[in-house]
């Protein structure tokens, strides 16, 4: 039996777990990351338009800062979020992107003086300040009040992502590639690492440490058509939730992006809208302003999404031998701009559409995009029930993003979660509480399984194809599990994904050798993507209530009074066919911003018992402290700065908001 | 085609996936497993009939799934973005996945990128070739201070940041080193990716290397002095760096060196 000993083994080399293992590095501790892939081709290099951050420099950021940004990501969440996460979030951002500035990141500046640009489908000036002048610039994104999405053209994740590679070899950190967590290994609620397979020799070895982060992405694979990468197959939840013990929060949280390309869906930036890009229809008609008068084309995602499913219902739709689509239209903006700030929507175009986006409308639809769902964790990043397994980024629900997040929060969120969850790792494996006395015993008996697995699958006469099972389970969440859900339909996909599953214990191979085997690999994933499926389904059946993404057909409202809760899923006993699903509330009485209308969208819903007295107390004290500052004001309502790690507490400067020098 | 508001058109969608008579064809395969003592280097091949908007990445995993099990090759955002799955076609370093299958003859010849250690197939490492090249080149902000985070950040001209992304576009797909006869010769020619990244932190105002530390790092045969200038790089960059410029740049610098 291989055994490596680490104290900080991190599976996923995207933004999250790379930024994550420099925290920890720089903090002393030994680690390794292990990457499906070589860490800079992570599906974080494909975001695109850029990261939330308040720095408030350019013009139409001005009296942009933390407050803003909160109440943005609570509302863009449907109040699904956790409130304390969402201002650790928001407060450490800025911080993010000036950490990267630092090494790197060829953040576009502003750079003062006139200049134009198209808001609304008109041409409008923006006069820069000479003051801002070389500073870090933002562009404009949905749900939010003022421009906040700090970006490099339209190649932000891979710019962030070369940043954070190269500062990984800087900081001597191993990456291991083409490696697979195939299992955690873990006894009496204690983590200890992983039992990991080789990609190209099929050799396995196991992992032991005193801290496991879990930074695999999300599971956007489980759809049939989706903007992420095709390593995006939530195998990382899939070893916690097979732990039994490990919870995942919110999985039914699923985003579509307005913008995917048709047939391909590959993504185009909401960069496009933000930088004035409208929708049009099959008659040409700029729809949204009909549906949302006031966010237009930049409402949250899944509210362009529904409104534009809603409009290709009503026959509004292009006709097309892939199904109906509507139109991007970015010509407004002029060639210049195409070519400078979105250049590989203009690539994306030209050699997968064959058309030239300055002069041609762009075929999309909303396509599955992003995993709002994830393991669950405290603040801290730490799961809630199973000590020294941690997870960060889209992998996690810690819970940033409830029920919708904003565009630029999730690759801001990466780093900020692997800035904030590196240095709890750090505190935890530097405290007495994280020792571990680990029998060689327990790990090869979690070696052994994993190898018996594998010997059985290789030596199975079973006479089901992984390929095919897959392609079901993908057409089910599709169908079933989509934009617009009823309860007769996740009925439906609930059984047949068990049905599915129990199938899938009877694969045959036709290739039957242990080394690199792609169809070995697609047949060991399949139970894993099969079960983070299921919690999928179920949790969307059972919540009986819209939210966010979350939409059902047959409960169109928001009903805090039911559901303003977490759903918690876990996979108890290896055979069964169904995970079991519990709730944790969302407590309103400590929220700083109650729960009420998002803005946009749908304007009903039902109020919780608690918001109508935790609203009357935020008034109250809101008045009581009117000549207060507004982080005293912020602190009375919901105190949140001791539970960021203390590096991370000090006040971000603004040019609005200069801070006297204290070190 | 520019379409305005006013003209409403319920077109579809156009020359990539637009109705094409299907075409058979026949992908000739480079195929070879270096874990399997028993595997000899052969093609091989395979005829699947075209499907509109066929890329050469919906083609390897129709084969993959229909054909050949055991084909190895590797994809991540299938969307030119990442540089997985830079290979030759026919004879040609290039990106398959944005590779539309109409835009080829109807027999395709594929093999894995040269230079690269063959993991197996079409599947090659360019990771490892990055890693050492990042860990030798040492590519990354050189500076003695750490950010101060809490404060507003360091300015930086505008049109400055523009030229770094430029280079910065750069996916270490290992297109540039497939295609260039200096990389052929020398093991440890650092090939234009590497030239392109120093050009790169050269540019940066936040690197405070001189041109003497550039000089350590590209300064010899196995840098800047090794490229024969045949510029294979050049014309087959997927993302169309200016690598023929920077080359000469960077060659001109280093010389005045000393």
């Amino acid at each position: 039996m291989k055994l490596v000993y680490t104290d900080v083994l991190v599976i996923g080399g995207g933004l999250a777990g790379l930024r994550a293992a420099i925290g920890v590095k720089r903090r002393g501790l030994d680690t390794v990351v292990l990457s499906l892939v070589p860490a800079k081709r992570s599906h974080s290099a494909a975001a695109q338009g850029g990261m939330q951050a308040s720095l408030a420099n350019s013009a139409m950021g001005r009296g942009d800062n933390e407050d803003v940004h909160f109440e943005d990501t609570v509302k863009g969440s449907d109040w699904g979020c956790d409130q304390q996460v969402a201002r650790m979030f928001v407060h450490t951002a800025p911080k993010a992107v000036r950490e990267l500035a630092g090494w790197g990141v060829p953040w576009n500046r502003v750079r003062s003086g006139d200049r134009e640009a198209v808001v609304n489908a008109e041409k409008i000036t923006i006069s820069e300040s000479s003051e801002a002048h070389g500073l870090i610039t933002a562009r404009d994104f949905g749900g939010t009040k003022k421009w906040r999405t700090c970006y490099t053209s339209d190649g932000t994740g891979h710019a962030m992502l070369f940043a954070l590679g190269d500062q990984s070899i800087a900081n001597g950190i191993p990456v291991m590639e083409r490696k697979e967590a195939l299992a955690l290994i873990h006894e009496g609620g204690r983590c200890y690492g992983a039992v990991v397979r080789d990609l190209v020799t099929g050799e396995l070895t196991s992992f032991v440490a005193k801290a496991t982060v879990i930074a695999t992405g999300g599971y956007g694979r489980i759809y049939k058509v989706s903007t992420n990468g095709i390593i995006c197959e939530g195998t990382g939840m899939g070893i916690a939730l097979e732990t039994g013990v490990a919870e995942l929060g919110n999985m039914e949280a699923v985003q579509f992006h307005p913008t995917a390309i048709v047939p391909a869906g590959i993504l185009t930036t909401e960069g496009c809208r933000g930088d004035g890009g409208l929708l049009r229809d099959v008659d040409g008609h700029r729809f949204m302003p009909d549906y949302e008068p006031q966010k237009k084309e930049l409402a949250s995602r899944d509210v362009v999404s529904r409104r534009m499913t809603e409009h290709m219902r009503k026959g509004k739709g292009v006709k097309s031998p892939y199904g109906d689509h509507l139109w991007l239209d970015i010509t407004v903006l002029g060639r210049a701009h195409v070519e400078k700030n979105l250049r590989e929507v203009k690539d994306i175009c030209h050699y997968f559409l064959g058309i030239d986006p300055a002069v041609d409308w762009i075929p999309v639809r909303p396509t599955q995009h992003y995993s709002m769902g994830g393991i669950r964790t405290r603040h801290t990043g730490e799961s809630t029930t199973l000590k020294g397994l941690f997870a960060c980024g889209e992998a996690a629900c810690w819970d940033l993003h409830g029920f919708n997040r904003l565009g630029g929060n999730s690759v801001a969120e990466t780093v900020v979660a692997g800035m904030i969850v590196s240095e709890f790792i750090a505190d935890f494996c530097q405290s007495d509480d994280s020792e571990i006395s680990i029998p060689t015993a327990l790990v090869r008996e979690f070696h052994a399984r994993e190898q018996g697995k594998l010997d059985e699958l290789l030596a199975s006469e079973g006479n089901e194809q992984a390929s095919d099972i897959r392609r079901r389970m993908e057409e089910i969440m599709i169908d079933k599990v989509g934009i617009f859900r009823t309860g007769t339909e996740l009925d439906e996909a609930v059984d047949e994904l068990q049905d599915l599953l129990v199938r899938s214990r009877k694969l045959g191979l036709q290739s039957r050798v242990h080394g690199a085997n792609p169809e070995l690999v697609a047949a060991y994933r399949l139970q894993k993507m099969l079960k983070v499926a299921l919690c999928v389904a179920l949790g969307a059946r059972e919540r009986t209530e819209s939210r966010g993404a979350h939409s059902r057909e047959d409960y169109p409202q928001r009903d805090d009074s039911n559901w303003l809760k977490r759903t918690l899923t876990t996979w108890n006993n290896e055979n069964d066919t169904l995970p079991t699903v519990d709730y944790e509330p969302i407590d309103v009485a400590g929220m700083e911003l109650p729960p009420g209308f998002r803005g946009y969208g749908q304007a009903d819903h039902r109020d919780h018992p608690d918001t109508e007295g935790r609203a009357s107390e935020v008034t109250a004290i809101r008045e009581q402290l009117e000549d207060a500052d507004r982080f005293e004001v912020q602190n009375r309502l919901m105190p949140y700065k001791h539970l960021l790690p203390e590096r991370y507490r000090e006040k971000n400067e603004r040019l609005e908001e200069p801070v006297a020098k204290t070190r | 085609m520019n379409k305005s508001s006013d003209q409403a058109t319920g077109r579809e969608p156009q020359t990539g996936v637009s109705d094409q008579s299907a075409r058979r064809l026949t992908v000739k395969i480079l195929r070879h497993n270096p874990q399997d003592p028993a595997s000899e280097p052969r093609f091989e091949a395979y005829e699947l009939d075209e499907a509109p908007g066929m890329t050469l990445f919906i083609a390897l995993n129709q084969i993959r799934d229909e054909q050949a099990p055991s084909l190895q090759f590797d994809f991540v955002c299938r969307a030119g973005i990442c540089g997985s799955c830079g290979m030759l076609i026919n004879g040609r370093p290039g990106l398959a996945c944005r590779t539309l299958t109409s835009k080829l003859g109807p027999e395709i010849t594929l093999a894995p990128l040269p230079v690269f250690k063959l993991i197996g197939d079409l599947s090659v490492d360019t990771g490892a070739w990055a890693r050492q090249m990042g860990e030798r080149l040492e590519t990354w902000v050189h500076r003695e201070s750490e950010p101060d985070i809490d404060r507003l950040e360091e300015r930086m001209d505008p049109d400055r940041a523009e030229e770094i992304y430029e280079l910065d576009r750069c996916i270490e797909c290992g297109c540039c080193i497939a295609a260039c006869g200096t990389a052929r010769m020398r093991k440890d020619f650092v090939g234009a990716a590497g030239i392109n990244k120093m050009a790169r932190f050269r540019l940066d105002p936040r690197d405070e290397r001189s041109d003497e530390d550039f000089y350590e790092l590209v300064g010899s045969d196995d840098g800047v002095f090794g490229c024969m200038t045949l510029l294979g790089c050049n014309d087959v960059c997927p993302k169309e760096l200016p690598l023929q410029t920077q080359l000469a740049f960077m060659r001109r610098k280093m010389v005045s060196v000393k």
